[in-house]
């Protein structure tokens, strides 16, 4: 059955020229359920109906922030209460009125005394795509994927899958100090990442390479930072896993949980302001949603109206932390109507589905200049990062389950093979040359000379100070009174 | 923000309100409520997300409604505002300025008398300066704004009203620099802010008793502009720092530590501080009064460094 549009909005209706204008309110309905159709007040498209509506704020809607009120007048209205609220059939004189005014709006009003339920009957239900066999679900909808779009997601799976596997292992041989894999995840990572264009800029929270690797990042590149090395290009001061690329709209990985989610909404308001055809896209994981950041970052997006698109990888663990300790909600995807977010829940295991959620998200977020939640079930294979071992909290039967029956690397490759685009030969070949390119990568990032001390004191402000330029000279001297004490491989 | 498109200011009620201290007034009126924004209450949220807007290419200014609510975005000041140029490699700038209203006021109670400079200047990567008057004030904030680095501007809740003619023209001060307010050779008297008034008033009692103080007026309270400060110190060999922070770790503390250590053999007297007593602001406004340094406590201080 065919879903009406809705979109409520504030205009000024003028029932005859020459009249005053009025505030009113109202369901306008669109029959298409195409997107760009919607009657947007509040951005730069604004496309009429056969109504004669002006708006209320009396300035012609101007397109690239021109206009002094972008929001319209709603916030000057916001002191008077409710007088606005003006039923249309109310005010023909018609039937009782059956509702109140609050500051807020208009809301009917009840005698019976009922408390809304904590948990609900039934969860918000699963968008899937892919059976577990990797056969496409009769009658799914999803967004088509070409055979060299799909090929290029698998091949991208398997690269994060074998970069993981190696570096992971690379920690334990004491290669590099520390890493977080992505294993379980390659579905989101990658499907996401194809979902979105290069211009959408990115605010990880550090379990996402695989979006950095689609953009273009090379192995190389990884290393680089992994290692500390001159040519990582945040010139070895982060540590392992933390990338960053401004080329690559990539903003570097902060460790703090959910810092990026306000940063994001204030990307996304910049974005806004400047009339892009871009949105931002933010991660973090289930345990992310507890922190301050992520109800205010939603909350914030919401009344401002940011183009921006949530992802959160629920894969049930927070380090140690199962979901059902983290909140008690029906998971992160009710959360969104909280803040009034229109939401989706989706299997994350299912490349197609993250794919076509995430590419739908995108274009609303875009066109209707409004957030986007993404909820994508999924389960951390990997331990928290190599300073965890989860099987101190876990049961290992578990963990191969998933690791095995539910893989999503496994289940697209069906998927792909299925279509005749893909075989085992294709497979092997493509895993041992990843492994050979990686092993190479890192031996030449170990290789590769450490950043200079000069970098210990630069980018700290956008030029050297003379406090530091002093702490500096006070290093040089001491190096060169003490060589032995200081590591000979770094470049003074 | 009439001269950059990429100005804008983002705080609570700092729109339409205008401000708490009407700082913004009018502003929402000419630019739009998108470039003067008002922001649901979430100060670490909406300081993320000045540092998000700015690492996209904003300029963005951000208003605690009072600077005691900025410890609130504590963790996005220091752990993301102060790093992220330098985590990036260098990729990623964050030119925002953070301002409001701070300090002790009359009758604010506690948690609107704080004194967050104290509380701040151990982050790397980010400035921090204190105006005082409409001159400064204004040559200050612009300077902070054109600034690439995280700049925090620290305003006090007594100056507001303050009148002074001050050019029309735009001028932009040095956010380094301190400021002369009073050639002397007696004694060098280093302040900021609202205590910059206190100093003047004791000053005026000074001369009648034939002192001589000379008065610097820091602005900048990281970094310390140690030249000035230095070259006042070799004239005259006496410093006292009259400050409104608390006695442990306040600016003053670390300013003593800078002075000891750089110009030590200049120093006739070991550096003295007044600052306020480490408790918590009262209401009271008899108690309130004495917890900030008073005019003839600084003359007592500078009659007995002058012994």
């Amino acid at each position: 059955m065919e879903r009406k549009a809705q979109t409520w909005v504030t205009l000024a209706y003028q029932e005859k020229p020459g009249s005053l204008p009025e505030g009113r309110e109202g369901f306008l309905e669109s029959s298409q359920p195409d997107m760009s159709k919607y009657l947007l007040l509040q951005s730069r498209d604004l496309i009429f109906s056969n109504f004669n509506w002006r708006e209320l704020c009396g300035n012609p809607p101007s397109f690239l922030g021109n206009s002094p009120t972008l929001f319209g007048s709603r916030r000057f209205e916001s002191i008077k209460s409710g007088r606005e609220e003006l039923d249309l059939e109310y005010e023909n004189g018609g039937h009782q009125n059956q509702a109140m005014d609050f500051p807020g709006g208009r809301i009917s009003f009840t005698s019976e005394m009922r408390f809304v339920s904590e948990s609900p009957r039934e969860r918000i239900p699963c968008y899937r795509v892919l059976d577990d066999n990797g056969h496409p679900i009769m009658h799914s909808s999803f967004v088509e994927v070409s055979k060299e779009e799909a090929l290029k997601m698998y091949t991208s799976m398997v690269t994060l899958e074998t970069m993981d596997t190696i570096l992971y292992e690379a920690q334990r041989q004491g290669r590099i100090s520390f890493y977080v894999t992505s294993i379980g995840e390659e579905a989101i990572n990658i499907a996401t990442a194809a979902a979105l264009t290069p211009h959408d800029v990115v605010l990880p929270q550090y379990r996402e390479p695989g979006v950095l690797l689609w953009r273009g990042f090379t192995l190389q590149e990884f290393a680089n930072q992994c290692l500390g090395n001159k040519a990582d290009y945040g010139k070895g001061r982060q540590m392992p896993i933390h990338y960053g690329s401004n080329k690559h709209n990539y903003f570097t990985v902060s460790s703090p949980i959910a810092t990026q989610i306000p940063q994001a909404v204030g990307a996304a308001y910049s974005l806004k302001m400047d009339g892009k055809d871009a949105c931002v896209v933010t991660y973090f994981g289930d345990g992310g949603t507890s922190e301050g950041d992520f109800h205010a970052g939603l909350n914030f997006a919401a009344v401002m109206e940011a183009p921006v698109v949530f992802i959160c990888r629920n894969n049930g663990w927070a380090i140690s932390t199962p979901v059902s300790q983290q909140f008690r909600s029906d998971g992160v995807v009710v959360k969104g109507k909280a803040y009034g977010i229109r939401s989706i829940r989706v299997d994350g295991n299912d490349a197609l589905a993250v794919y076509s959620a995430t590419r739908t998200a995108r274009e609303m977020a875009i066109t209707e200049q409004k957030p986007i939640l993404i909820e994508a079930l999924t389960y951390r294979v990997g331990h928290h990062s190599t300073s965890d071992d989860s099987t101190k909290y876990r049961l290992v039967d578990e963990i191969e389950h998933w690791k095995t029956a539910r893989n999503p690397i496994a289940r697209f490759r069906k998927w792909v093979n299925g279509n005749g685009w893909w075989n085992d030969e294709g497979e092997s070949e493509l895993r041992a040359n990843v492994r050979k390119q990686l092993l190479q990568a890192i031996q030449v990032a170990e290789k590769a000379e450490k950043p200079p001390i000069s970098d210990l004191f630069t980018d700290v402000y956008e030029s050297l100070p003379s406090n530091l330029c002093e702490q500096e000279e006070l290093l040089r001297e001491s190096i060169k009174r003490h060589p032995q004490d200081y590591p000979s491989d770094v470049p003074t | 923000m009439e001269r950059d498109a990429r100005v804008c200011v983002i705080g609570e009620d700092v729109g339409h309100y205008g401000g708490s201290y009407k700082v913004t007034k009018d502003l929402a009126n000419k630019y739009g409520d998108l470039r003067v924004l008002d922001t649901p209450i979430a100060e670490n949220s909406f300081t993320g997300m000045a540092i998000g807007a700015a690492m996209t290419g904003l300029r963005p200014i951000i208003e605690g409604m009072n600077m005691g609510f900025l410890l609130l975005a504590f963790n996005q000041i220091s752990n993301n505002c102060g790093m992220l140029h330098y985590t990036s490699g260098g990729q990623f700038t964050i030119p925002v300025v953070i301002r409001g209203p701070g300090g002790v006021g009359r009758q604010l109670g506690a948690e609107h008398s704080q004194r967050l400079e104290s509380y701040f200047q151990s982050i790397p990567g980010i400035q921090m300066v204190a105006c005082s008057t409409p001159y400064n004030a204004k040559g200050l904030m612009k300077a902070a704004i054109r600034s690439e680095n995280p700049v925090i501007l620290f305003e006090h809740v007594l100056l507001y009203n303050l009148k002074e003619r001050i050019p029309d023209e735009e001028y932009v001060l040095n956010l380094e620099e301190a400021e002369m307010v009073r050639p002397g050779e007696h004694i060098t008297i280093l302040t900021y802010s609202r205590m910059r008034y206190h100093v003047m008033q004791a000053a005026k009692t000074l001369v009648n008793k034939g002192y001589d103080p000379e008065v610097i007026d820091i602005r900048s309270l990281k970094p310390f502009d140690l030249h000035t400060i230095g070259n006042s110190v070799k004239k005259t060999h006496r410093v006292l720092i009259v400050e409104e922070c608390m006695r442990t770790g306040g600016i003053g503390a670390s300013l003593t530590t800078a002075i000891n250590e750089n110009f030590h053999d200049y120093l006739d007297a070991p550096v003295v501080c007044l600052s306020s007593q480490d408790v918590p602001t009262p209401y009271a406004g008899t108690l309130e009064e004495w917890t900030v340094v008073q005019p003839t406590q600084i003359v007592t201080a500078v009659e007995q460094l002058c012994h």
